[in-house]
């Protein structure tokens, strides 16, 4: 394929409110390849607008306008609903962040992992069965057919972060948008979660476009990383070099978070310059 | 140092249609005065079941557990439930949705019967960084940082001796969890307040606490000193494994 997945230029999304519009993504401009991109910035940031605009998933009142926004050569800005549901969950997909609510309740775990591709191809059940046992295997869960059979409540949060992964992936989309999914996951799952990611990723050379609010993560994830901060990004660097960023808000946000490696008597807080967002 | 929580062979299990899971098993641990105490393990560990149990949240089947020199059981006298307060993960949900900040923080000085309360709130208030203008709001018109000061100041409006904290940080983001951090650092100081910290993020436990105590599966793993922890020299490969994951992703392991 030649240029890049994904394009971005110029998002800008704004929501209206009583006190005048409230601009949560400003200007907002990136490519993305089959690579890992990380998105960091504190609540509100517009990281997780960003991501769904890209799918979109705005609620009708935002407004979204963009220079351009491109998803492998199609145009992202016109798009009718129907056009949209071509895509999503076959070639763009997200995964949530919190998978007690992003899973259907009265469901079982197998049935919803199969609807995604029930709904974009032709098969039959047991076809779309052999396809949910398999890539809830893929995903690391050890009896794919007993959980098969479970419902979401009977999960645990690594198990229900591992079967939104399966989900997504069923359809075998080229873009995977993951919102913050290892952020409600404890340290060793994260890391058992973003391994099966990145084999995805390494395996199917998917895009992944990774939002998270943790910068170890990130830093340790992804290939590049943009920070950002009031709807615009601060700065865009290559995630191993996070540690060496120039821009004052990266290099707070990095200061305020304790280091398990060295002490500290007091903790830098983040002091916010606004100038920043003209 | 007389020791503030006392816990010997703790133990909690949940019995559920006629199930039953051991939840805590054996949990033996002290925190002297002033101290400060992490437990830190994966979720389901049972390391927020401890803090429930030493609360009076949840009842325990076998062991002890001592606050102050007094033996404490299940059931709390009015008296007995001025030595602690508990601070909880989830701000949102911790809060009553339609009680003002002022009434928040009104509801432990009515029930303990403790008179003066409008000086005392407003001095609670101005302790964890809130403004006066901030007394009279709901907890949707704050943010989550906000609320995270009210719930503290909702705790320590009582100055109890102990104050248990329930991954106090962990919904909010780095910068927050700073001011937080701090916030807590400076009232310990202030007060002279014992604590439990229970968190997953081993960097957090190793700022706030001198000692910590790794849980798996409802068993005590082991107690190691924070510089330990930060050294990474853990008796317990389980403790290695978590302090290992705690510094990152690392691709090809």
């Amino acid at each position: 394929m030649s240029g890049p997945l994904l394009e971005v230029a110029g998002l800008n999304v704004t929501f209206p409110g009583r006190g005048g519009e409230t601009r949560a993504v400003r200007d907002v401009s990136f490519t993305l390849g089959r690579e890992r991109l990380g998105i960091v910035g504190e609540s509100g940031s517009g990281k997780s607008t960003t991501g769904r605009a890209l799918l979109g998933l705005l609620p009708a009142s935002a407004k979204v306008t963009a220079g351009a926004l491109r998803f492998d050569g199609l145009n992202l800005l016109s798009r009718s609903d129907a056009d949209w549901q071509a895509l999503r969950g076959k070639r763009i997909s997200m995964v949530m962040q919190d998978p007690k609510y992003s899973l259907n309740p009265v469901r079982n775990v197998g049935w919803q992992i199969e609807e995604a591709y029930r709904l974009h191809r032709r098969c039959t059940r047991a076809e779309a069965r052999a396809k949910a046992l398999a890539m809830l295997e893929a995903v690391q869960i050890r009896e794919p057919d007993l959980v098969y059979q479970l419902f979401p409540h009977q999960l645990s949060g690594g198990m229900g972060q591992r079967v939104m992964i399966a989900m997504m992936l069923i359809a075998e989309p080229d873009l995977l948008i993951a919102d913050e999914p290892t952020s409600a996951l404890d340290v060793t799952v994260q890391n058992e979660v973003l391994r099966v990611l990145d084999k995805l990723v390494e395996e199917r050379g998917m895009g992944l476009i990774f939002i998270s609010h943790n910068l170890t993560v990130v830093s340790s994830f992804c290939d590049r990383v943009l920070v950002m901060y009031g709807g615009k990004i601060m700065e865009e660097c290559a995630a191993k070099s996070l540690g060496a960023a120039k821009h004052p808000y990266t290099r707070a946000l990095i200061q305020s978070a304790p280091q398990l490696e060295r002490r500290q008597a007091e903790l830098a807080t983040v002091q916010r310059d606004p100038a920043w967002l003209t | 140092m007389a020791d503030m929580i006392k816990v010997s062979g703790l133990s909690v299990t949940f019995t559920s249609a006629g199930r039953s899971f051991r939840a805590v098993d054996g949990v033996s641990f002290s925190v002297a005065k002033g101290e400060s105490f992490g437990i830190v393990g994966e979720s389901g560990s049972g390391k927020s079941t401890i803090l429930k149990a030493v609360a009076g949240l949840v009842k325990f089947q076998a062991g002890a557990l001592e606050l102050n020199g007094q033996a404490m059981g299940f059931a709390r006298s009015r008296k007995e439930r001025q030595l602690l307060q508990y601070v909880f993960q989830d701000p949102y949900g911790s809060l009553h949705p339609r009680q003002t900040v002022d009434e928040a923080l009104r509801e432990p000085l009515a029930i303990q019967g403790i008179a003066g309360a409008e000086a005392k709130i407003a001095a609670a208030l101005a302790e964890v960084g809130l403004e006066p203008k901030h007394r009279f709001r709901f907890p949707h018109q704050l943010s989550g940082g906000q609320r995270q000061r009210v719930a503290i100041a909702r705790a320590l409006i009582l100055h109890p001796p102990i104050l248990l904290l329930d991954e106090p940080t962990s919904a909010l983001d780095v910068s927050v969890q700073a001011e937080i951090l701090n916030l807590l650092a400076r009232l310990r100081a202030a007060h002279g307040t014992t604590s439990i910290l229970v968190s997953h993020d081993l960097a957090v436990v190793a700022h706030v606490c001198e000692r910590v105590a790794v849980m798996k599966d409802g068993r005590l793993v082991e107690i190691l000193g924070a510089d330990a922890l930060r050294a990474g020299v853990a008796e317990q490969a389980y403790t290695r494994q978590l302090v290992a994951a705690s510094r990152g992703y690392a691709r090809g392991a």
